[in-house]
């Protein structure tokens, strides 16, 4: 069997999500009911066997590092083996780049007991079968094969994204880095496949250079020297860049169809176990397109919104378009439309908070 | 090693041949329950929440899937250092061995396994009735009126009394006459199964108990009656909340319908006593804008498109567009196609009900469909 070793990338990660990554990284943010984002990369890495998986964590890694635990809902609590959070080493010195926090723990590379390594951010939902991946990235001979998916969303205002520039055969030619993408634009997944000799030899090369980005000092500058593959990957994947996308992609979970294609017509999502009660819906309760997770109370209305695991919706209470995140409660009369309630927020009686335009959050633990 | 205070022995065994098709495969204890749940998981969180770490389960009938769902007792925070869960099935030793011939044998074979933690008491109690109960609480009443064996009671009502083993008690609760199913009985105090016993005491009841080759080998005809000749100090101990023997079909289909009280009888969510389960991982439910649910129990990985009223869904359900399902118990993995009528149903796990099938009995009876059938429209008919 092959023997593949994961690792998930933070260093790179950009505060999007405004007050909901002010106190959490971006992997950590809860997504889709039950979720946080990089259950998916987990569970994408879980499909594709990997003996070990390494966290590379920047800063606010508290929640990840709760969530992820020992590994063992991901079945990554080996022995030897498993799961690694492996934060900066120095917390006085700046980090410069995700190829410092490599080299830093070059050890992890060189102890594994692997030949191929995947890295990719831990904020995409998507399920990419890796599978795939790895096997193109054999049969093609590639030195390190690059993830990109064509671009479908709305357009983006802000240079978040990178491009890919392929040729005929599917070689990465160019990367720009920093760009808006356009539509059909290559965005670039920050997702690598790399032998991993090979990636070891590249982190020393670079940081004897001074050297610290992975995508520019690594793949962009060796385009043409090594041979660098794109892949294409033609599945469901928002593209999340900002509260309203964020909210959007959340949302898209409501199609019976995207929901089937990530959690029953693939493997599993796996995730951090609560002991939750089944959701109870009281006989005053009115539910539709909804998702609804295990220890919710529901007694009010509830329409169009995404629940996470024990949140409570008193009587007559009204939740509309809404994601409401762990443990939130909205009381007797209140409505709620358009908003994103942070984990443990409390709507007192009677409240109406609606957002218009653009999806509100309010922050974890408020009481509105 | 340290001895312990107390160890507790969980009878696992039974075939709950009560409850028909839903254990042909499948000992009571792992009968599905609450949506989420396996009949067991209450009494094993009950020992965790009661500060008990090592439990000996003792296993006989159908115990595949008991054993891979206890495993090393995890969820239930049991799997530790020293104690932790142990599967006690028969055993063979130098002397040959047999099977579990009753309750009480089944605790004296295992006499061993106890003698290892040397525990001043040994809880007895079994797998399949679904109560919440802090066995601390039995225990200080134990050692405060200085019993040698404590059991739990539970007042029925006096019509039922004759269904249960009955004991009757002085103005100190303190027991002084047992009645196993009497037609008359003279007190509405219920054994829940639930034994305390000074460990010594026992062992040398067990012991002789064995010997006793007119004996049926059972705590309740056996054991507790001796131990009542002699003399022995047993106290009855009141315990005043909900408490249900599911033995029957139809027993576990009304504590299902107890579950979906408002306001609640036994509660499941309570963030300060949960009931802990091996849990398999499902995604969120969903509920589609077509569908109405009310006054439910719906288990996460449930896609429901219908509507369901009073009743219990567990995980993995899929319930069909123009679906009706009322007063029912769905168990795990079900399908229930488009157009069906399903009223006071229990559905065994696994089991798909094709579109327009009708399920719903003339004289308002209960419906069992065991596990892993396939109801057609033309046989729900019939």
């Amino acid at each position: 069997m092959r023997n593949v070793l994961g690792v998930i990338n933070l260093v790179n990660e950009q505060p999007i999500l405004k007050e909901l990554t002010h106190h959490r990284c971006l992997a950590s943010v809860p997504f889709g009911g039950r979720y946080r984002m990089i259950d998916f990369t987990m569970s994408n890495l879980m499909n594709v066997s990997v003996s070990k998986v390494a966290v590379f964590t920047k800063d606010k890694y508290r929640s990840v590092m709760d969530h992820l635990g020992s590994g063992k809902e991901w079945d990554l609590d080996h022995r030897s083996q498993g799961l690694f959070i492996l934060p900066p080493i120095n917390p006085d010195r700046k980090i410069k780049g995700d190829l410092q926090q490599f080299y830093d723990h070059i050890e992890f590379f060189q102890r594994a007991n692997a030949d191929t390594v995947i890295i990719a951010p831990g904020h995409h939902i998507c399920k990419i079968d890796f599978n795939e991946v790895i096997k193109q990235h054999e049969s093609k001979g590639a030195d390190i094969t690059v993830l990109f998916k064509d671009f479908d969303g709305k357009p983006v205002n802000k240079p978040l994204y990178h491009k890919c520039l392929l040729n005929q055969s599917g070689e990465v030619i160019d990367i720009e880095l920093y760009t808006s993408p356009g539509q059909g634009s290559h965005v670039c997944l920050e997702t690598y496949v790399i032998k991993k000799q090979l990636l070891i030899e590249l982190i020393k090369n670079c940081i004897e250079n001074e050297e610290f980005d992975f995508l520019k000092d690594v793949v962009k500058a060796n385009l043409g020297k090594l041979q660098v593959q794109g892949y294409k990957f033609e599945g469901h994947m928002p593209f999340i860049h900002s509260l309203e996308t964020y909210h959007k992609s959340n949302m898209e979970f409501l199609n019976p169809e995207i929901l089937r294609s990530y959690f029953y017509d693939s493997w599993e999502v796996f995730t951090k176990i609560k002991h939750e009660a089944p959701a109870k819906f009281s006989i005053s309760s009115k539910v539709s397109n909804s998702l609804i997770a295990n220890g919710c109370i529901i007694e009010g209305t509830v329409e169009n919104s995404i629940i996470f695991r024990g949140v409570k919706v008193r009587k007559g209470a009204v939740v509309k378009n809404s994601i409401l995140m762990q443990k939130s409660e909205v009381n007797e009369g209140a409505t709620v439309e358009n908003i994103i309630t942070d984990k443990q927020v409390t709507i007192t009686k009677g409240q109406t908070i609606t957002a218009k335009n653009h999806p509100t959050v309010i922050k974890k633990t408020v009481v509105f | 090693m340290s001895s312990k205070k107390w160890v507790a022995m969980l009878l696992a065994g039974g075939q709950g041949s009560r409850l028909g098709e839903l254990t042909s495969d499948l000992a009571k204890p792992a009968v599905p329950f609450g949506g989420k749940y396996r009949i067991i998981d209450l009494t094993l969180s009950n020992c965790t929440h009661s500060g008990i770490d090592t439990v000996g389960v003792l296993t006989q009938y159908q115990p595949h899937i008991l054993n891979s769902y206890i495993g090393n007792g995890r969820p239930w925070d049991l799997d530790r250092n020293h104690g932790g869960v142990a599967l006690l099935p028969p055993y063979k030793d130098k002397d040959g061995g047999e099977w579990y011939k009753g309750t009480a044998n089944a605790v004296y074979q295992n006499f061993h396994f106890i003698d290892t933690y040397d525990p001043e008491n040994v809880l007895v109690i079994s797998g399949d009735h679904i109560y919440k109960m802090d066995y601390n609480k039995m225990l200080k009443n134990h050692v405060e009126t200085g019993a040698q064996v404590t059991i739990a009671v539970i007042e029925v009502p006096w019509n039922e009394a004759s269904r249960f083993g009955i004991m009757n008690t002085d103005d100190t609760d303190r027991i002084i006459e047992f009645d196993e199913k009497p037609e008359h009985p003279k007190s509405n105090l219920a054994s829940m199964g639930v034994y305390l016993f000074n460990w010594k005491l026992l062992k040398k009841y067990l012991t002789e108990d064995a010997n006793d080759s007119a004996s049926t080998n059972d705590f309740g005809k056996d054991i507790i009656p001796k131990m009542l000749c002699k003399g022995v100090h047993l106290q009855g101990y009141r315990f005043t909340d909900y408490w249900k023997d599911v033995g029957t079909v139809e027993s576990l289909w009304e504590a299902h319908m107890d579950l979906l009280e408002e306001p609640s009888v036994l509660e499941l969510g309570d963030p300060d006593w949960q009931i802990y389960a091996g849990n398999a991982n499902h995604p969120p439910q969903y509920i589609s804008q077509e569908a109405e649910v009310v006054q439910s129990l719906i288990n996460e990985g449930c896609l429901v498109f219908g509507k369901v009223e009073h009743s219990v869904l567990s995980y993995n359900v899929q319930v069909g567009f123009g679906s009706k399902i009322k007063d029912s118990v769905i168990m795990p993995n079900v399908k229930i196609g488009n157009n069906v009528t399903l009223e006071k149903v229990i559905v065994g796990s696994g089991s798909i009900i094709e579109d327009n099938a009708v399920i719903c009995d003339e004289n308002q009876g209960l419906t069992l469909i065991g596990e892993n059938q396939r109801i057609s429209p033309m046989y729900a008919e019939l």
